[in-house]
C-alpha cells in the first residue's frame, strides 16, 4: 500500500452532521493523494468544509451530532476508519499533528507551556520529564523562541499570538510527526507574524521533511508554499491541480472569483475590490443543481437543473463544473496573452 | 498578593459596622420593642430596666454607646436570655450549624461535582437527563417538604433514624442530607455547565489532537476551568451553611444559629440580632476572600496585587 510514496490519500470521504435543521452535508464526497514530503492547500470560504475534512482525518469530529458517513481515509497504508480509538491515539500527535487557527484558545490557559509540550513526547515517546523537558526547550529553540529555558515555565497569556503559534507548532513537531495538518495557522496573527509563521513552516518543513496540509482561505498563502491545492466549496472539491496551474489556468469559474479577488495594490490602486455575488449555501438545504449557480458568472440553465461532472482537464487538473473545458479554455487563452 | 488580602481584610471592618448600622436602623424603624409582648410589664419597671440599658437616652447616643462596644468587640448581653452575653450565645450554638453545614456542603459537593462531570461527558445520554431531571426536582422541593417527607420514610416508616434532636451521627444523618439536596442540584447544574463549555473548548481539542486519551483531557486539561463556576458558588454558599439554615434546624430541632436568629428576630432581642447579623457579614466576607485567592490558584491568568 505504501508504494509511490503516497503517505495519505483519501477517498470518497462524507461527514455529516445530524442537526435539527436537517443533515449538514459538511464534507461531501472529497477525494485527493499526497504524497511524501509534498504540502497540500485546501482553499475555500468558511463553512466550505475544509477543516471539517481535516478533523475527519483525525477522526476528531465529534460523534454525534457528527458522523464520518462514508470513504476511506488511508495513512500511510493503514485504514484510518477501521481504527479503534485508541490505536487512533497512537496516530495523533505521533505521527499525523495540528496546527490551529487561533493560539490565544488552542493553548491550555490552565496550565504552564512546559507540562503541555512535555506530554506529548511523555506519551508517545516514553520520555522521562527530564527528557521531555529538554526536548521541549529544543523545539523551543528550533521554532525561535529566544531564552526557552526561562520561558518554558510561563503560561500562554505570557506570550504573544505569534509566540504562541509558535509555540503551538513546537507542539506540533515535537514527535518529529509525518504528516502536518495546519488549519489556518496564520489567520489570527498579524500581517508581519503571519509572513513570519508561514516561513517557519516553510523552514522545518524543508529540514524535517514532513508532509504539509495547509487549510486556509487566503490564496496569497498557499501561492508559495504548496505544491498542490484543493479549492472547496459547500462540502465538494471544486477544483484541484498543481499550484502553479491553477494560479495560472484555473478550470472553474469558483476559482477564478476566488483569484479575481485578491487584492492587487500595485496594479488596481482606485479600482473596486471584485468580490463574488452572494453568500455560501447553507449544506443543509442545497438546490438540485450545482451548488455555486446561484452565485456563478457564467451559470446556464444546466447549472439549476443537474448537478455538475467531474472533469479531467488532464491527470492532475480536474474541476467540478458543467463547462469545464471552456473555462480552462478561456484562462488559456487569457494567458497567451 | 499579600497587600491583597490584608487590604480586603482591613475593609471588612468598616463594611460589617455598616451592616450593623442597616440592621439596627431597620429594627428600630420596625414598629414595636422588645417590651411591646402581650403581657404588659408594668410602667415603672420597664422604666427601670430601659435606664439600665440606656435606653431611656436619645437615639444617637445610644447608637454611639452601642457602636463603641461593637467595635471593642462586645455586643453587649442578650436582653431575653439574662445574663448571657451574645458572644457566648454565638460561641454556644455555632457549632451544631457549623457540623451539618459544612457536612452538608462535602456531601453537596460530592454527589454535584460526580453527577455533573458525568452527565457532562455523557451529554443527551441517559445519565444526563436522568441526573439533572433529579436535579430541577431538588432545586424545586423546598427543604422544609423534604425534611418532613425524609422523617416520615426513616423515622416512621422504617425506624432507622431519629426524626430529630441533636445527638450522634444518626442524628445528623438526616438534616444533612435535607441540606445538602438543593446545593447538590445546583453544584450538578453549574459542573455540567462549566464541563460543557470547557469540553468544547479549543484547547480540548488540542489535547484530543495530541492523542491524550479522554481521561487525561479531563483530569489534566477540563477540569479547572470547568471547577470555576463552582468554585464561585462556594463562597457564600458555604458561609451561609456554616451560619445555620433556619428551617432545617427548626424541622430536627436542632440548637443551631439560625434557630437563635430567628428566635432573637422574634423577640426583638436587638442585641442578639445585632450580633448574628454582624458575625454572618463577616463569615460571608471572609469566605469571598478565600474564594479569590482560590481563583489565583486555579487560574493563572488571575494575579493580585
Amino acid at each position: 500500500m505504501t508504494n509511490d510514496g503516497t503517505i495519505l490519500s483519501v477517498d470518497g470521504l462524507k461527514t455529516y452532521f445530524h442537526t435539527e435543521d436537517g443533515v449538514v452535508k459538511a464534507v461531501d464526497g472529497i477525494s485527493f493523494e499526497l504524497k511524501k514530503g509534498e504540502t497540500l492547500g485546501i482553499v475555500g470560504e468558511s463553512g466550505s468544509g475544509k477543516s471539517v475534512s481535516n478533523l475527519s482525518i483525525m477522526r476528531l469530529i465529534q460523534e454525534p451530532p457528527g458522523e464520518i458517513v462514508d470513504g476511506k481515509i488511508i495513512f500511510d497504508g493503514i485504514d484510518v476508519r477501521a481504527l479503534s480509538i485508541d490505536d487512533v491515539r497512537k496516530i495523533r500527535g505521533r505521527r499525523i499533528a495540528m496546527i490551529f487557527q487561533d493560539p490565544m484558545t488552542s493553548l491550555n490557559p490552565f496550565l504552564k507551556i512546559s507540562k503541555q509540550l512535555t506530554e506529548v513526547t511523555v506519551l508517545h515517546l516514553g520520555h522521562t520529564k527530564q527528557q521531555a523537558r529538554e526536548h521541549a526547550i529544543k523545539m523551543l529553540k528550533l521554532v525561535g523562541i529566544s531564552d526557552a529555558e526561562q520561558r518554558i515555565d510561563s503560561y500562554p497569556h505570557e506570550f504573544s499570538g505569534g509566540m504562541r503559534q509558535r509555540v503551538m507548532i513546537a507542539m506540533a513537531l515535537s514527535c518529529d510527526p509525518e504528516l502536518l495538518i495546519a488549519d489556518e495557522p496564520t489567520t489570527a496573527l498579524d500581517v508581519t507574524i503571519q509572513a513570519q509563521i508561514l516561513e517557519l513552516i516553510k523552514d522545518l518543513k524543508a529540514r524535517m521533511g514532513t508532509s504539509v496540509i495547509l487549510i486556509t482561505h487566503d490564496l496569497g498563502v498557499v501561492a508559495g508554499m504548496t505544491d498542490k491545492i484543493i479549492v472547496m466549496y459547500a462540502g465538494k472539491v471544486f477544483e484541484q491541480a498543481p499550484t502553479r496551474e491553477l494560479f495560472a489556468t484555473p478550470a472553474n469559474p469558483y476559482t477564478k472569483g476566488l483569484l479575481k479577488s485578491v487584492p492587487d495594490p500595485a496594479h488596481e490602486q482606485g479600482k473596486e475590490l471584485y468580490q463574488i455575488p452572494g453568500l455560501p449555501p447553507d449544506v443543509a438545504h442545497l438546490p438540485p443543481g450545482c451548488p455555486f449557480a446561484p452565485r456563478c458568472s457564467r451559470v446556464e440553465d444546466i447549472c439549476h437543473s443537474e448537478f455538475p461532472p467531474f472533469v479531467e482537464i488532464n491527470e492532475d487538473h480536474h474541476s467540478l463544473c458543467h463547462f469545464a473545458n471552456d473555462v480552462y479554455a478561456e484562462s488559456k487563452s487569457e494567458v497567451a496573452k | 498578593m499579600l497587600s491583597f488580602i490584608i487590604r480586603r481584610l482591613l475593609i471588612i471592618i468598616p463594611m460589617a459596622l455598616l451592616v450593623v448600622t442597616l440592621t439596627w436602623g431597620l429594627v428600630r424603624i420596625a414598629p414595636g420593642n422588645f417590651y411591646s409582648a402581650e403581657k404588659k410589664l408594668p410602667p415603672a419597671v420597664e422604666a427601670n430596666i430601659r435606664k439600665k440599658y440606656g435606653l431611656d437616652k436619645p437615639w444617637y447616643t445610644q447608637y454611639g454607646m452601642m457602636m463603641s462596644n461593637i467595635v471593642r468587640g462586645d455586643f453587649g448581653d442578650s436582653l431575653k436570655y439574662q445574663g448571657q452575653s451574645v458572644n457566648e450565645i454565638i460561641r454556644r450554638h455555632l457549632p451544631y450549624s457549623a457540623v451539618i453545614g459544612l457536612l452538608g456542603y462535602l456531601l453537596a459537593l460530592a454527589i454535584g461535582l460526580t453527577a455533573g462531570t458525568v452527565a457532562a461527558l455523557k451529554q443527551n445520554s441517559g445519565f444526563d437527563y436522568g441526573s439533572m431531571s433529579l436535579a430541577m426536582l431538588g432545586l424545586s422541593v423546598p427543604n422544609f417538604v423534604l425534611g418532613p417527607i425524609l422523617v416520615l420514610i426513616f423515622s416512621f416508616w422504617l425506624y432507622l433514624l431519629p426524626p430529630g434532636r441533636w445527638g450522634g451521627f444518626s442524628g445528623i444523618v438526616l438534616p444533612v442530607i435535607t441540606l445538602s439536596a438543593i446545593y447538590a442540584a445546583y453544584i450538578a447544574r453549574l459542573t455540567r455547565a462549566g464541563m460543557l463549555e470547557v469540553m468544547r473548548s479549543d484547547y480540548i481539542r488540542t489535547a484530543r489532537a495530541k492523542g491524550l486519551d479522554e481521561k487525561t483531557v479531563l483530569l489534566r486539561h477540563a477540569i479547572r476551568g470547568g471547577l470555576i463556576p463552582v468554585l464561585s458558588f462556594t463562597g457564600p454558599a458555604l458561609a451561609a451553611l456554616l451560619a445555620g439554615t433556619v428551617v432545617v434546624e427548626k424541622v430536627f430541632a436542632i440548637p443551631g444559629l439560625g434557630n437563635i436568629f430567628i428566635q432573637a428576630v422574634l423577640n426583638r432581642d436587638e442585641p442578639l440580632i445585632l450580633g448574628v447579623v454582624a458575625f454572618l457579614s463577616i463569615l460571608i466576607m471572609i469566605f469571598n476572600l478565600i474564594v479569590d485567592i482560590a481563583y489565583g490558584f486555579l487560574d493563572p491568568r488571575i494575579r493580585y496585587e
